[in-house]
């Protein structure tokens, strides 16, 4: 006999139909999976068999075969146990193989037959939309997560619940988004104290979408400063936030109770992060940190000590916004539009800019660290800032600006660029045109300073870039010591 | 007429330029002329024409000195910058009107510009340059004489360079010439007023404290004092230079 059960393997972010088929010929009894099957979906053979008989349903006594075609392409993890599992009773009789067709399904067999979630269930769900499968039987908690592709979600806790559902005798239990638990508030400015200038360019930065490097001596603020940045950026429109859970579903990083990504995700990479974390990749093709970051913010503390390859790595994105991925067998992109934070120390021994402390470095050891970022990366950041020691004095003062009304400008800035990008007025452009003469600043960096002084100008309510919107974006351009040729 | 009796620094050079002299060309003519001096040239394409643009753009005033009549547009292409020119300062030739221009009329035009002048600044010129003409007869007449250094490798620096071995002064600011001249050279009056430069060295926070300023207000001023050379930031402080 003969079942299918329909599911689907990801390709990089997209899904692709897989078919697994079950047969049951006479002849000694075996389970035998084809189908370039990896090694955790090999496996999958030792949960199927013990989770059915688990679920006090009969594991055929008899030769049997299991398919998932097509047979080129590669599948990889446990998210095929419960479809096999599917095929296989449906081949067995023991529910209805027609029922079975109408469904995808996907998920991992726990040995006493309960369903455990598993990364990607968005993209499955949206490759059953696009056939137009109705339904998708899936792990109970993936369920909220399921639905956020427009199937209907048959959220089961175990296996005998899914045969006892295909059967007609139980119906689908309700889901509930969220099960009552509030979302985890991002970090908040107000536990900022002074940083006047550090808060300044966090604000730009969140208005224009700017890179921003943020140098200093070490416990001056500059990570605590970084790691506000999400709170007072807009919250992502809903085609952004899908695009964004999809990729965080992928690499089994939803949350259960709140799948949708509706704010500007943060990811922090350690510096001893590979370029394959950093940039996708590996054997199984996974995002990577980079991609994790889309549509918002990947901060990278100590950006000095990261491996040189990782960070010319993070180059593609950062001009194209999508990584691609190349493999002998095919290319796979991975989106990564994100807002780029490095922070450093100004040298490796991080005494420099601290008037406390003598700097202990020789010159070829600062010049080392220095040259760990090429000009090609540090030109990506369009705000440079040195954030000094602060004073005693000022880390008595009272709590700083919440992030809220800080969010509230931002929005309101980005409304004014989209809208109509400020134009310098002549006097603007006479001050920037002395700048380049006097100062030493590239064409790039010129335009760098353009494009700051716009946000400049758009936060501070103005139609006109003036010249003291360029002044000031002037004071955020790398400073000559950290651009070593 | 009184424009001709402030005192007049010529900046001269090759009309075929490079970029880097047409910077320097119009960054010496905005600075001469912001600090109350009277750039004079020639009007021809390339360095004339950028000194002269730069005076203007610095608020100053230049006179330029023809080689023909002075109802010719010529060259075609500055007859734009000879108009304001003209309503600004002034355009002197000493042909008639209608007179054409001519290649042997231009080293004449060259002997007023160099007269008219308290010091010659030769910016570019090839090794038989028209500015070495009026280089030459600057020195007749005891002038000041200065060539900016280029490049030894490029031919358009040929002319300025062997002026240099020959001991003509180097420039290498526009203050140098001011100097020459006995005159101060104002930096920015209004920034220089500036009285954040009294609280410095600091950081920006601590301008922003202690003068209860806005943090864009105090960084832009800063920056508007960097780009002046009133001050420059190291590791997050700002100091004040000179």
């Amino acid at each position: 006999m003969l079942a299918r059960a329909v599911t689907f393997a990801l390709v990089g972010l997209e899904p692709r139909r897989v078919e697994v088929e079950a047969h049951i010929q006479g002849g000694t009894p075996s389970l035998t999976i084809v189908g370039l099957a990896d090694r955790a979906c090999q496996e999958a053979k030792q949960r199927v068999r013990s989770g059915i008989v688990s679920a006090e349903l009969e594991f055929p006594g008899s030769r049997v075969t299991v398919n998932l075609a097509p047979a080129e392409l590669k599948k990889e993890g446990s998210g095929f146990d419960v479809p096999i599992a599917l095929a296989l009773l449906a081949a067995s009789h023991q529910l209805p193989r027609a029922r079975l067709a109408e469904h995808a399904s996907c998920g991992e067999l726990a040995l006493d037959g309960r369903l455990r979630r598993v990364g990607g269930v968005l993209a499955v769900a949206e490759g059953a939309r696009r056939d137009e499968l109705e339904r998708i039987i899936c792990p109970y908690e993936a369920c909220a997560e399921a639905a956020l592709a427009g199937v209907e979600p048959v959220g089961v806790r175990h296996l005998a619940d899914a045969v006892a559902y295909l059967r007609g005798e139980l119906e689908p239990p309700e889901y509930i988004v969220g099960n009552g638990k509030p979302r985890r508030r991002p970090l908040d400015l107000a536990d900022v104290r002074g940083q006047e200038r550090g808060r300044r360019a966090l604000e730009l930065a969140a208005a224009g979408c700017h890179n921003l490097l943020l140098g200093g001596p070490p416990g001056t603020g500059k990570t605590m400063l970084a790691r506000r940045l999400p709170g007072i950026l807009p919250p992502l429109e809903e085609e952004q936030a899908l695009e964004v859970t999809r990729i965080h579903s992928v690499a089994g990083l939803v949350d259960p109770d709140h799948p949708l990504i509706g704010y500007a995700p943060f990811r922090a990479p350690h510096h001893s992060a590979s370029t394959a974390a950093i940039v996708g990749g590996g054997p199984r093709l996974r995002p990577g940190e980079a991609s994790l970051a889309h549509r918002g913010v990947l901060l990278l503390d100590e950006l000095a000590e990261f491996q040189r390859p990782a960070l010319e790595a993070l180059r593609q994105p950062l001009e194209d916004g999508e990584l691609v991925v190349a493999r002998a067998a095919g290319s796979v992109r991975f989106p990564a539009r994100f807002q780029l934070i490095g922070t450093m120390n100004l040298c490796p021994c991080g005494a420099r800019g601290d008037p406390g402390a003598q700097c202990s470095c020789s010159a070829q050891r600062l010049a080392r660290y220095r040259d760990k970022l090429s000009r090609a990366l540090l030109d990506r950041f369009d705000l440079v800032v040195t954030i000094p020691r602060a004073r005693a004095l000022e880390l008595q003062g009272g709590p700083g600006e919440a992030s809220d009304p800080v969010r509230s400008r931002v929005v309101a800035a980005r409304l004014r660029l989209a809208e109509v990008a400020p134009k310098r007025v002549a006097a603007a452009d006479e001050l920037l045109t002395r700048a380049v003469e006097r100062l030493p600043l590239s064409g790039r960096g010129r335009a760098k300073v353009a494009g700051v002084s716009r946000t400049i100008a758009a936060l501070a309510g103005s139609d006109a870039v003036l010249p003291e919107h360029v002044a000031e974006a002037l004071a955020y351009r790398a400073p000559s010591e950290l651009a070593t040729p | 007429m009184a424009l001709l009796s402030e005192p007049a620094v010529a900046i001269v050079g090759a009309r075929a330029c490079s970029p880097y002299g047409a910077q320097v060309a119009r960054m010496l003519g905005r600075e001469l002329a912001t600090a109350g001096v009277l750039v004079v040239s020639g009007l021809a394409r390339g360095i004339d024409g950028e000194a002269h643009l730069g005076a203007l753009a610095g608020g100053g005033h230049t006179v330029a000195v023809l080689g023909c009549g002075i109802d010719r547009d010529y060259p075609a292409a500055h007859a734009a910058l000879a108009r304001s020119i003209g309503e600004r300062s002034l355009i002197v030739s000493e042909y008639e009107a209608g007179v054409e221009p001519a290649p042997w009329r231009f080293p004449a035009r060259n002997r007023i510009i160099a007269g008219l002048c308290a010091a010659t600044v030769v910016v570019e010129a090839r090794e038989r340059s028209g500015a070495l003409i009026t280089a030459d007869f600057a020195l007749e007449e005891g002038r000041e004489v200065f060539a900016v250094p280029g490049e030894i490798t490029s031919a358009l620096s040929a002319g300025s360079n062997a002026l240099l071995r020959l001991g003509a002064t180097p420039l290498t600011a526009a203050v140098d010439v001011l100097e020459s001249l006995g005159i101060q050279p104002p930096p920015d009056r209004a920034v220089a007023a500036n009285p954040l430069l009294d609280l410095l060295p600091a950081t920006a926070d601590e301008l922003v404290r202690r003068t209860g300023l806005a943090v864009g207000e105090v960084i832009a001023a800063l920056a508007e004092l960097d780009v002046a050379g009133l001050a420059a930031e190291g590791d997050g402080i700002y100091r004040r230079l000179a």
